[in-house]
Parts: structure tokens; C-alpha cells; sequence
């Protein structure tokens, strides 16, 4: 019984301790909150903490200012764009490829599968310069078509994800398919991709996550001056400007962050059981 | 099935194929090749042999800059495993809000690096100007420290997920029969427990060693590598190798040292995997 109080208590205390560091954990987009509403005067390195006053309260002029100068919506598209067909594009095909691979037996099978191993733990920076010269000499260098590179970037993870998952659909299931008549495209897509969906969502929200958030690879294959991604937005007005307008700087961060936490707290789930079974398979 | 399904090579291979070796086969192994050339564009490429290596370990900032990501790596992978696994066995005994608290320690993974490390270098600035200390471009200590804290606070939800999972797979027989056994808490949770989660260790180790070694995003917003490249790590002094360093020779000497950099990584993974995959427990 004293045992039982004992852990309870304990308990209590460590609801209170992490009530403290889960508000110390917000606190940073808190802080970026608050001074996306200041003016540009009121923006200091020291006075970052204080919360706006009505002599400083600006308003929602720097997210005006973020939207019409910046030209924060059409990063945001660009991103959005990419995001979505890179993340498609890598769906659709590396599921196809696994399952092939998977199925048939032979050594370009082998080999495929074991380069797409190897390509995980190679680091971007070695390939970084030849990748860039190698999608400007292919003209895939507009946001319209980089899904390509993201798919050929991307494949490793994916193709090694969607193996693992593949292994352990029994082959009767496909085999019953065939003797009803399916071709493998009918297989494949009425059969072997319903029970892929848990995999699907894994691979989604893992590449997603590394797409939308990308910057070296858009850098070096995007020509700056005409596509902007978000992250690419702020580095490039951090860079390139003598002094940064911190205002709408504010305001462009808050309005990048704010859709992924939406969309994290709507598809928590999802993305917490992803990660979970991409650490699993990898 | 087989063979109707090898004619359907062409639909179902393919364009994977196509798009993996144009995005990762052709650049790596031009890259190999052009670590032992002088060259600014891929098609005026001469052969210098391996005078770009020679060149690199020499390289002072290069150096400079495996140590500097050498010690960040070894503080950032204990502090991030440890804190993560503290915190999932905290949020596994079922203590009141745990889903909002495992919610919110996760979020900032879903930010970016670049701006993260933004947010946290508008925070730390400003916290080292209340206290009167140099600001992160001129501080080398505080950058330092800064880029453990904002990977922490970055990666500690991301891993804390899978201590959980891996908690969670503990089969309460075991636990229940080293009770009876009489074991206490610190005996259940090095003898049980830890044991039980090897394979989850082993993911996170992976993970945290790999990306520690490789960051660049958060080092490139948080510090740029200020002051005077002190706080660049190895894959923005490559960065910097290309492209912010004017003459012929340099893209040779920054492609060879992304080849040590790479096989350096390759080296890091196969040791640790074996190292941590010989404790696992067979369930």
C-alpha cells in the first residue's frame, strides 16, 4: 500500500517536471510567435524575449510584408509542388520495383538491392557537385521535374523499406490472383498495393519529411533567382541582404512552421507509427 | 508468374532504375573519378592523381574541422540517447499526460535544420547578449554548445519514439518474474530491460551517429562556421571547399575530401552496427 502511494507520488512529480520542459520545449516557436508581431524597431538581439507593447505591437504587417516582398506564397507552392510529386513519384515507383525484385530472384535483382543499401549510408556532400552538373546537363532543374533526382535520391530508402514489408506478404495471395487471371500489372495493383498501405504511409511521411525540409540538394540543382523553396527563402534572405528586416523574417518563419504543426497534430499517428516502423525496417 | 512477370521489367524496374542511376549511380562514381582531377566543370576534368588527398590532409580547416565534428558527434549521440531513454521511461510508467507530452517532444523534428537553426541562433544570441558575452559569430564555445543543445532539442522526441516502441515490446512476464525474483527498479531496468531494447539502441546509436556526423543544414544556419571556420564540421568545410573558394584546384580537393569524408562514414557504420548488433537479445 505505502509502495503504491509512493509511486503515485512519484509519478505526480514527474508530471510536473515535464510540464516545466514541455513548456520550455514550445518556447522557441513561442518566441518567434510573438515577434513576428513586433516592428521592425522593436526586433533586437536583446530583446527578443519581451512580448510586444502597444507602442510595438505591429500588427500583421510583417506577414504583409513576408507575403507581397518576399514572396513567401510562391516558395510555399514550389515546396508544396515538390513535396507532393516527389513523394508520388517515389511511392508508385519504388513500391513497383521492391515487389519485382523481390519476387524474381536474380543478381541485377541482388545488385539493385544492395546498391540501394549502399546509397543510404553515402553522405550528399560526396555526390553533391557531379549530382548538380548532372541535372543541369539533363535539364532537370526546374521544380516541375527535380522529382526525378528526389526519386533517384530518394530510392534507397524506399526500395529497402518497401523489401522488408514484401518479404512477408505470402506468395499463395498473389499466386490465387494469377490463376484468376490477373497480369502482374492487376496483381500488383489490385492485390500487392492494398496490403502495402501501412508501408506506404511509413515511406510517405518519412520521404516527406526529408523533401519539404531539403535545402542543400534544390540549392545546387534550382537557379536561385527563379525558384525558391522555403528553406532556400531564408537562407537566401539571410545571405544575400546587408541587413536582414527581421520583422518579416519573423513572419516567414511562423508562416513555414505553422502548416507543419497543423498537419502534425491532424496525422500525429500516422507520422509517430511511421517513424517507428522506418527505425524497425532500417 | 514468374516469367509473365520478368517481360514487365521495363514497367515495374525501370524508371527506378533510370532515375537511381541518374540520381546517385552516374554522380558517385564521377565523383570517385574526379577526386583525382583538377577541374571546374565535370567536362574539363584533368587527371592529377592523388595530389588532391595529399592536398586535403594537409588542409589545416579540414582537420581542424574532423576534430571539431569528431567531438560534437561523440557529446551529441550520449547526451541525445541518454536524455531520450530517460524520457521514455518516464512517459512508459503512465504518469498523467503522456500523450501531450510525447506530442510536443517530438515536434520539433518536423522543422527543418535550416530553420531551426535559425530560431535557435535569434534564442542564443540573445541570451548571450543578456549576459554579456560575445554573440555566437565571434564565440566559439557557445556555438559549440549551441549545436548540442538545438540537435537535442531536435532529436531527442525523434528517438524517445523508438525507446518507447521498444519499451513497450518488453513482455510484462519478464518483468513481473524479476519482481517476484525480488529485483528491484535500477535491477530490472539494466537486467531486463536494457537488454530487451539492444535492437532499439542500436537504431538510435545508427541514427544519431550518422546524422551527427553528416549535419550540415543546423551548422550552416546556426554558426556558418563562424568565427574564422572554428565551428565548421565536416560537411560544410566541403561545402565551403566548392564553392566559396575561388582557384582551379579546389573542386578537386573539396570532391577528394568528400571521398574521405564518405568512407570515414562508411567505417563508422559498419563498426558500430557490429559493435552494438553482438549485445542484441534473441527473442
Amino acid at each position: 500500500m505505502n509502495n503504491l502511494k509512493a509511486k503515485h507520488a512519484l509519478n505526480m512529480a514527474f508530471t510536473v517536471v515535464f510540464a516545466v520542459l514541455a513548456v520550455l520545449y514550445v518556447y522557441p516557436v513561442f518566441m518567434i510567435l510573438i515577434n513576428s508581431f513586433k516592428a521592425e524597431t522593436a526586433i533586437s538581439t536583446s530583446t527578443v524575449f519581451q512580448l510586444p507593447t502597444a507602442d510595438t505591437f505591429a500588427g500583421a504587417a510583417n506577414f504583409v510584408a513576408a507575403v507581397v516582398s518576399q514572396g513567401f506564397l510562391q516558395s510555399f507552392f514550389y515546396s508544396a509542388f515538390i513535396t507532393v510529386t516527389s513523394v508520388a513519384l517515389i511511392l508508385l515507383c519504388c513500391s513497383m520495383c521492391a515487389w519485382y525484385i523481390t519476387r524474381i530472384n536474380g543478381p541485377i535483382s541482388k545488385a539493385i538491392y544492395y546498391l540501394c543499401v549502399f546509397s543510404m549510408v553515402v553522405p550528399f556532400q560526396m555526390v553533391m557537385f557531379t549530382l548538380a552538373q548532372t541535372a543541369d546537363s539533363l535539364k532537370l532543374n526546374t521544380p516541375y521535374n527535380i522529382c526525378i533526382i528526389y526519386l533517384g535520391f530518394g530510392a534507397g530508402l524506399a526500395v529497402f523499406m518497401f523489401c522488408g514489408f514484401v518479404k512477408s506478404i505470402p506468395l499463395e495471395i498473389e499466386e490465387a490472383a494469377t490463376i484468376d487471371g490477373c497480369n502482374p500489372l492487376q496483381t500488383y495493383g489490385l492485390v500487392v498495393l492494398p496490403i502495402l498501405k501501412p508501408t506506404l504511409i511509413s515511406v510517405a511521411i518519412l520521404q516527406a519529411m526529408w523533401v519539404w525540409n531539403d535545402y542543400l540538394l534544390p540549392t545546387l540543382v534550382l537557379d536561385i533567382r527563379k525558384y525558391r523553396t522555403i528553406p532556400m527563402l531564408i537562407q537566401y534572405f539571410r545571405g544575400s541582404y546587408g541587413r536582414v528586416e527581421m520583422g518579416p523574417m519573423m513572419a516567414c518563419i511562423l508562416l513555414t512552421i505553422l502548416p507543419i504543426i497543423v498537419f502534425y497534430l491532424a496525422c500525429q499517428k500516422y507520422i509517430i507509427e511511421g517513424v517507428v516502423a522506418g527505425a524497425v525496417k532500417g | 508468374m514468374n516469367k509473365t512477370l520478368k517481360k514487365y521489367f521495363p514497367i515495374f524496374v525501370l524508371p527506378t532504375l533510370a532515375a537511381f542511376i541518374i540520381g546517385f549511380i552516374i554522380p558517385f562514381v564521377e565523383g570517385v573519378y574526379l577526386s583525382f582531377c583538377k577541374f571546374t566543370t565535370v567536362n574539363n576534368a584533368k587527371w592529377v592523381g592523388i595530389s588532391n588527398y595529399v592536398t586535403a590532409l594537409k588542409d589545416e580547416t579540414f582537420l581542424h574541422s574532423f576534430w571539431f565534428t569528431v567531438a560534437f558527434t561523440v557529446v551529441s549521440t550520449v547526451t541525445i540517447n541518454l536524455l531520450a531513454f530517460a524520457v521514455a521511461l518516464v512517459l512508459t510508467r503512465g504518469i498523467k499526460g503522456t500523450n501531450l507530452f510525447r506530442t510536443v517532444f517530438f515536434m520539433p523534428n518536423l522543422i527543418g535544420g535550416i530553420v531551426l537553426g535559425y530560431i535557435w541562433q535569434i534564442l542564443i544570441n540573445c541570451v548571450l547578449s543578456i549576459v554579456e558575452q560575445p554573440l555566437l559569430g565571434l564565440n566559439t564555445s557557445a556555438g559549440y554548445w549551441g549545436l548540442i543543445v538545438l540537435m537535442a532539442w531536435q532529436q531527442v522526441g525523434y528517438m524517445m519514439i523508438i525507446y518507447i516502441a521498444g519499451l513497450q515490446n518488453v513482455s510484462p512476464d519478464l518483468l513481473e518474474a524479476a519482481a517476484i525474483d525480488g529485483a528491484n527498479s535500477w535491477q530490472t531496468l539494466v537486467k531486463i530491460k536494457l537488454p530487451m531494447v539492444m535492437s532499439s539502441v542500436t537504431i538510435c546509436l545508427f541514427l544519431t551517429l550518422t546524422n551527427s556526423f553528416k549535419l550540415f543544414d543546423q551548422n550552416l544556419s546556426l554558426t556558418g562556421g563562424e568565427p574564422n571556420h572554428a565551428t565548421e564540421m565536416l560537411a560544410l568545410n566541403i561545402y565551403n571547399t566548392f564553392y566559396a573558394r575561388s582557384g582551379p584546384q579546389w573542386k578537386g580537393i573539396g570532391q577528394a575530401k568528400a571521398v574521405i569524408f564518405f568512407v570515414v562514414v562508411v567505417i563508422i557504420a559498419l563498426v558500430q552496427l557490429r559493435a552494438t548488433r553482438s549485445k542484441e537479445v534473441q527473442q
